[in-house]
């Protein structure tokens, strides 16, 4: 099973990446997803966390994720060394920022860059449902794009593909740490 | 049949799309809201054609949905904890009135300390009101119920309602792949509402009337047979449910891997995806485990339970609900049926979860590791217990 563990603040999305992804994935035959929020009551701002599980069988444990094979940080503000701890040992994490980072394991974007050139918006969920695409072949990017067809509104369809594909090339091009 | 990425709340609120209800009545609570928001977006938008009506409380929500019944429209409401507690009084007159209704529960946590996580012990309380009560597990399942409730709490050898629980959050909240069938599909599946015990000029008759001590116990007792005829009316509603949409269930309880089955773990709900994935781990390592699945709890699956049990050497309730100085009522439940069929085992209770306390897939392996001792005990897992 693939284990993605999602931070953001409330309000930037992260709930929303997480369910993209499931239902991206779940687009192809005989793969299962599941995806929801850290349960509780909601702040604008505050810490939350989501979660995407990826499997080819259906999937009993709805556990939190402990331990991820992608943790992604849509705010670099959330971003610690304590981040560490909740990876698998192949595990990587990607990081919107601007900041580098000499490890192997932490892949950079500048989400904010990208979103204010092309969302106008300083949201970047969907910036880094892109940049997972980037370096996770088990999702493809026409995926992704059918399932923000799917389960965005209309009018944001053209912008946050674009997004999408920006933060595709932004990581393959390897503005990686 | 359409694919779609829904959450258990959404997944519930398209089944009973297709159900076609006319009146719906709610008031919103967590973890419940999204699943009237969805039905009154539908009603907005005119996908469903239904009457919503917003109403100030829980109590007038369910006496809405039964003035509805008793006119002969196919009702719908939904609710969760302390508004299912709020509407306790009209639950009775429901049952009592032999109104099918069918009502979501989103399986919360009751008062006090204040919480809104999940657990089971608000619809485990009310077992005794006279209504159909089925646990789902997952929101595939949620869709198919909402469907598949209608046509058995309306089956006129039934004539009662149907509260289907969906463990908050960790069901209610989480987006899972889910086949969305088709109207036509619905509509060929679920017949009219037809019924006899309505409001009728043509054919008058007396509904909501008082019964002295001459004649109450034929009312309860014929309450109780409409609901023992449930396990009748689900196989029946399964076997045209899975000829029409391809999914077949399994009565009131589901078996996974009990058959030769040592140690056999009892639970109910969302909880049973994780330990059916502990029990094939344990098979791996030869020990023989296997799950029980209570998908209903009245009418109680006594016959399936003993069937299920009788050749194991031990088994243990695993159930979010505890009857305080007691034990959990499913427990209670299930060892009485065991006993009236003169079955004998160690069975013991593990109380978990209570106010969305996490339950781990270790923590399942272990419980199973003590099974292996055949003791009898009520325990608070991961806090303490006594041995019986």
């Amino acid at each position: 099973m693939i284990e993605i563990l999602w931070h953001g603040r409330g309000g930037q999305g992260a709930f929303t990446a997480s369910r993209l992804l499931g239902a991206a994935y779940a687009l192809a035959e005989n793969r299962y997803a599941l995806a929801f929020p850290s349960f509780g009551p909601e702040r604008r701002g505050a810490p939350i966390r989501a979660f995407t599980k990826l499997d080819d069988r259906p999937i009993g444990n709805r556990s939190e994720v402990k331990r991820a094979d992608f943790s992604i940080f849509l705010d670099d503000t959330l971003f610690s060394k304590a981040a560490y701890a909740e990876l698998k040992p192949d595990g990587k994490i990607l990081l919107n920022t601007k900041k580098r980072y000499d490890d192997r394991r932490v892949v950079t974007v500048d989400g904010d860059g990208i979103a204010a050139e092309i969302l106008k918006l300083p949201i970047t969920n969907t910036i880094m449902l892109g940049a997972l695409a980037g370096v996770f072949d088990k999702v493809s990017v026409a995926h992704i794009e059918e399932a923000i067809r799917q389960n965005m509104s209309e009018k944001l369809h053209g912008k946050n593909i674009a997004a999408v594909h920006a933060a595709v090339e932004a990581v393959r091009k390897g503005s990686v740490g | 049949m359409a694919k779609k990425f829904l959450s258990g709340n959404e997944a519930f609120a398209e089944g009973i799309r297709l159900a076609r209800p006319q009146v719906i009545s709610a008031y919103p609570i967590t973890p419940q809201t999204i699943v009237v928001e969805r039905l009154s977006e539908m009603v907005e938008d005119g996908s469903l054609k239904a009457e919503f009506i917003h109403v100030e409380s829980e109590h007038s929500a369910l006496s809405c949905a039964m003035g509805a019944s008793a006119v002969g429209a196919r009702a719908f409401t939904a609710t969760s904890s302390q508004g299912l507690l709020y509407m306790v009084e009209c639950l009775v007159y429901a049952s009592g009135g032999r109104f099918p209704i069918v009502m979501m529960n989103a399986n919360r946590s009751t008062a006090l300390p204040w919480n809104i996580y999940g657990d089971q012990r608000d619809s485990i309380a009310l077992l005794d009101s006279g209504w159909i009560q089925s646990y789902a597990e997952n929101a595939q399942e949620a869709l198919d119920l909402a469907l598949m409730s209608y046509y058995i709490a309306e089956h006129k050898n039934v004539s009662t309602p149907y509260m289907a629980n969906l463990d908050g959050f960790v069901l209610t909240h989480t987006y899972e792949v889910v086949d969305v069938p088709t109207q036509e599909q619905a509509d060929a599946f679920l017949p009219r509402f037809e019924t006899e015990n309505k409001l009728d000029f043509a054919h008058p008759r007396n509904l909501g009337f008082s019964a002295g001590p001459d004649h109450n116990t034929q009312f309860k007792y014929k309450e109780h047979l409409g609901l023992l005829r449930v396990r009748e009316i689900v196989n029946e509603a399964e076997a045209r449910f899975a000829e029409i949409f391809g999914r077949r269930y399994t009565g009131l309880t589901e078996n996974y891997r009990t058959k030769d089955a040592d140690f056999i773990l009892v639970t109910l709900g969302s909880i049973s995806g994780l330990v059916r994935e502990v029990v094939d781990g344990l098979r791996e390592k030869n020990i023989k485990a296997g799950l029980l699945r209570l998908r209903y709890l009245r009418p109680f699956p006594d016959e399936e339970i003993v069937r299920a049990l009788s050749g194991a050497k031990a088994a243990a309730v695993l159930e979010k609900d505890i009857s305080f100085g007691g034990d959990g009522t499913v427990y209670t439940n299930v060892t009485a049926a065991l006993q009236k069929a003169g079955v004998r085992l160690p069975v013991s209770d593990y109380i978990v979860g209570l106010g969305g306390r996490n339950i781990s897939a270790e923590e399942i392996e272990q419980i199973f590791e003590e099974l292996k001792r055949g003791a009898v005990k009520t325990v608070f897992l991961g806090i303490g217990g006594e041995d019986a």
